[in-house]
């Protein structure tokens, strides 16, 4: 008997296979299904279930797009769904037999996935519709619930790739509102009344019809404006009152204050002299002001549908988790967990509460809680905190204390992270606002008192003192910052920077000091420097270590196995694999045994030097050592520029990092001389580090990825998260970026400073229309004509002067940059 | 002049039908997604892709 046959490295392909479900080179081993390349079983899977169902039209619409399923998926993992309490909470509507949910599938990206998700109903005649909103990537699935139980539908998704994503967050019975609607309402309502008083005004800007007898119609057109602009007032101008009255109470004064004053005394006049009939009144420029206010408005809060910033720790949390009652396994929601319960953990899962192990090894990875990339051993009996996600083989837990106690939870109602940062008087418009609308009030007040004491005409005097405050209304500089903010925003997602709100950019315009964290921010999450020291390796060892990797969910295995990008891996030849925990792995490839891991697993000699440095992975074939891998954390290749452009900008660098201070030589020349390098910091140190340089009167802009910078992040004046996956985690943030688009940071602040100075020049200009009203309005000559031209054509300037203007900014910073980064 | 008051009132009948319907589509969530729509109405559904 000959190992001969399994030897075969003539089987290994040569040339390029793409995977014709995923799209992604096939980098193992290459399965043939029916004429096409797959990379995996699990695109073969989903292929043959497409096909069953004749969805294969799937693959021509976007070509190879689709989504390799969860490997760690098993069977029972939704059987909690079935729980009445928690199916419950998850239905948006049942009449008992036709069942609706509305869920999130962050998997979705492309239009292929609409066209499939929305003929579900192929693959299970049970789901009678499904509705897909790509923006928010969620699916309103409505189903047989007789024929089809809710963990069979999550089931399903899984299967074809797409995930639901359940957290607690969906049990907590938070419903998302529907305040945009009540928006576009109040937006659709001030416009029909605009255009309509404006039509029946029309008689009075051409002074028709003053010379003829019909005096009633006058009167009819006055009762209609009136009758128009109620809605306006009652309904639409809701907002500023509110805003106002409740900055009164709070004893400041923002922008809706004298912007409710002038609405007041516009419509007060108005009825003034459509009752005396002395007159036609303001009513269509009070109407327009307010339509244009509430388009700006509209337009700077337009939200990001599927990036959420307000993530606390409920919705990192599974729903259930599984639990073994003698020997036993099923599924508990998390919130029922009670001490003693034994938990069962697989591969990749959280854990969620804190807990004793009872297996013999776990490899437990804290980054998500620590920031440390490295994923730590713990032994029977030691206690694991929540948050930390098991790497390799199902380990079981004894439940130490519930989840609402467990220290992870205790950490976030820590009083740092409920911190609301203060946002009212910090507004760039808000500021102007207070000597504006105190400047404003003075020539109004004198215009009156001149009116009435020196030239003794009372009339004359209110007409200009009303008139005054409508010309001079604040709402031109409430224009210019809100389009100017809300068309940054615009700019920044189309860059795939996403700040909370407009008050996030005006932040961000006054940064001057940036606080980076090490891990997964300057790092490459998923790769590494990999070099192998040794003898020099032949292309069949490569493909021993290749595979031997393949095997393992160790975090080194995985980037040992990216960094051999172009060795194939075969399956078939290895036989025998045995992997121990902590120490490593060891395989048949044919007749010879390969081993790798740690030293003294293959059989090497403890080599101290630098091993602080990196970690080292040794590989011995036939009990002969090769040599080792060591592996570095790779940092952004951008990083230099993306440095020296924050430097060059006047903004100081500072790095804190809760890992170990590996790579301090060679960060520190690029961090510069002032630069601040500190490593092994707690989330606790990393908060009180932020409030220092806030104390020194820094405006500090903190750059993070997990949950252990969240207090440091919510510290700063702009946490800024940075994700490789917008719909992944994030914490609690004021932006999110995308971990590529990183080095576009210098490129994001300098737009928010030019954002500022737009907002600063349209201002000036609306300053130049306010004037030219004001001369007419202080010596009372403000007819409603001349108002209804200025009103609009300098709300219409303002408009586009601040969408040109911050559009060519957006264009010279980040354009600019982004060539600069493509070269180097 | 009469027939203005006739005018008046059909226009704005004609004014409060748009801004019915547009509060109609409001309510209809017509705004609530404004991008898968788009792509939906490219997507044939009903060709069967029998290549067997």
């Amino acid at each position: 008997m000959t190992m001969s046959i399994l030897t075969a490295p003539e089987a290994i392909p040569d040339t390029k296979h793409v995977c014709y479900h995923c799209g992604e080179d096939c980098r193992d081993e290459v399965l043939h299904a029916d004429d096409h390349d797959f990379c995996c079983d699990g695109c073969v899977t989903v292929y043959s279930l497409l096909k069953e169902s004749d969805l294969c039209q799937y693959y021509a619409i976007e070509a190879a797009q689709g989504i390799s399923p969860d490997p760690t998926f098993y069977k029972g993992k939704y059987d909690h769904l079935d729980q009445p309490d928690v199916s419950g909470k998850m239905i948006e509507f049942t009449d008992g037999r036709l069942t609706t949910v509305y869920w999130y599938l962050p998997k979705m990206h492309c239009s292929s996935c609409i066209w499939l998700l929305e003929h579900l109903y192929r693959l299970n005649p049970a789901v009678r519709s499904s509705v897909v909103n790509f923006p928010e990537k969620k699916a309103r699935i409505t189903f047989n619930a007789g024929a089809l139980r809710l963990s069979d539908l999550a089931a399903l998704l899984t299967r074809i790739g797409y995930e639901p994503y359940l957290s607690m967050d969906d049990l907590s019975g938070k419903k998302a509102g529907k305040w945009n609607r009540t928006r576009l309402y109040k937006i659709g309502i001030a416009g029909f009344a605009f255009g309509n008083i404006m039509m029946l005004s029309f008689p009075e800007y051409f002074h028709l019809g003053q010379n003829t007898s019909d005096q009633n119609l006058r009167t009819l057109f006055g009762v209609l404006n009136l009758a128009l602009s109620m809605p306006v007032l009652l309904y639409c101008a809701g907002d500023f009152y509110k805003s106002a009255w409740s900055a009164l109470k709070g004893r400041y004064l923002n922008i809706d204050a004298p912007i409710a004053l002038a609405l007041s005394c516009v419509f007060l006049i108005s009825i003034y002299q459509l009752a005396t009939q002395t007159g036609p009144g303001y009513l269509d420029s009070f109407a327009g002001a307010v339509f244009f206010m509430l388009v700006g408005r509209y337009f700077q809060d337009k939200t990001y549908a599927g990036v959420s910033f307000d993530r606390d720790y409920k919705s990192y949390f599974p729903i259930a988790i599984s639990v073994l009652n003698d020997g036993a396994e099923t599924r508990k929601p998390i919130t029922e967990l009670r001490k003693n319960d034994r938990m069962l953990v697989r591969n990749e899962e959280l854990i969620p509460a804190d807990a004793v192990l009872q297996s013999a090894v776990a490899m437990i990875d804290y980054s998500f809680v620590s920031g440390e990339s490295q994923a730590v051993e713990r032994r029977k009996g030691d206690t694991i905190y929540a948050g930390g996600k098991q790497k390799g083989a199902a380990i079981e837990l004894e439940v130490l204390r519930e989840v609402s106690q467990s220290y992870l939870t205790q950490l976030w109602n820590n009083e740092a992270f409920t911190r609301e940062k203060d946002d009212a008087n910090k507004s760039l418009a808000s500021r102007i606002n207070r000597y504006f609308s105190l400047t404003v009030l003075g020539i109004a007040v004198i215009t009156f008192a001149i009116w009435f004491w020196v030239n003794k005409n009372p009339e004359t005097a209110f007409l200009a003192f009303t008139t005054t405050l409508l010309v001079a209304c604040p709402c031109a500089l409430l224009l210019s910052s809100t389009f100017t903010n809300g068309n940054l925003l615009s700019v920044f997602s189309r860059n795939r920077f996403y700040p909370k709100n407009a008050h996030s950019i005006e932040r961000l315009a006054q940064i001057d000091a940036v606080v980076f964290d090490k891990t997964g921010t300057i790092t490459l999450p998923d790769d590494a420097e990999i070099d192998f020291t040794g003898e020099s390796l032949t292309r069949e060892e490569l493909m021993m270590i290749k595979t031997l990797v393949g095997q393992s969910s160790h975090p080194l295995s995985r980037l040992i196995a990216k960094h051999l990008t172009d060795i194939p891996a075969s399956r078939r030849v290895l036989t025998g694999f045995s992997e121990t925990s902590g120490k490593g792995m060891a395989a048949q490839w044919g007749a010879r045994m390969v081993k790798i891991g740690s030293p003294g697993w293959v059989g090497a000699a403890r080599d101290n030097a630098g091993h602080q440095q990196s970690s080292r992975v040794y590989v011995a074939v036939d009990d002969v050592v090769k040599g080792y891998f060591t592996i570095r954390s790779k940092y952004r290749p951008e990083l230099p520029e993306t440095l020296a452009a924050l430097h060059q900008a006047g903004i100081r660098t500072y790095l804190l990092s809760g890992d170990r201070p590996t790579d301090r030589d060679l960060l520190a020349p690029l961090f510069g001389q002032h630069a601040l390098l500190l490593f092994d910091q707690k989330p606790g140190q990393k908060l009180d580090f932020v409030r220092g340089l806030q104390s020194e009167g820094r405006h500090v802009l903190m750059v993070g990825d997990g949950l252990n910078d969240a207090g440091a992040l919510r510290q700063s004046d702009v946490g800024l998260a940075v994700s490789d996956d917008i719909n992944n985690f994030s914490p609690s943030c004021d932006a999110i970026v995308e971990g590529n688009q990183l080095s576009l940071l210098p490129g994001y602040i300098a737009l928010a400073r030019s954002g500022q100075r737009i907002i600063r020049q349209s201002f000036a200009i609306s300053l130049i229309y306010n004037i030219l009203g004001l001369s007419f309005a202080v010596t009372g000559h403000l007819s409603p004509v001349i108002a209804a031209i200025l009103m609009p054509v300098s709300s219409i300037t303002i408009v586009a002067f601040t969408t040109l203007a911050s559009n060519a900014a957006a264009r010279r910073h980040l354009k600019k940059l982004t060539n600069v980064i493509k070269r180097a | 002049m009469s027939a203005l008051y006739l005018l008046i009132l059909a226009s704005l009948l004609v004014a409060l039908g748009f801004l019915g319907a547009f509060i109609w589509s409001v309510r209809k969530g017509h705004y609530d997604d404004d991008y898968t729509p788009s792509v939906r109405i490219l997507l044939d559904d009903t060709e069967k892709s029998s290549t067997n």
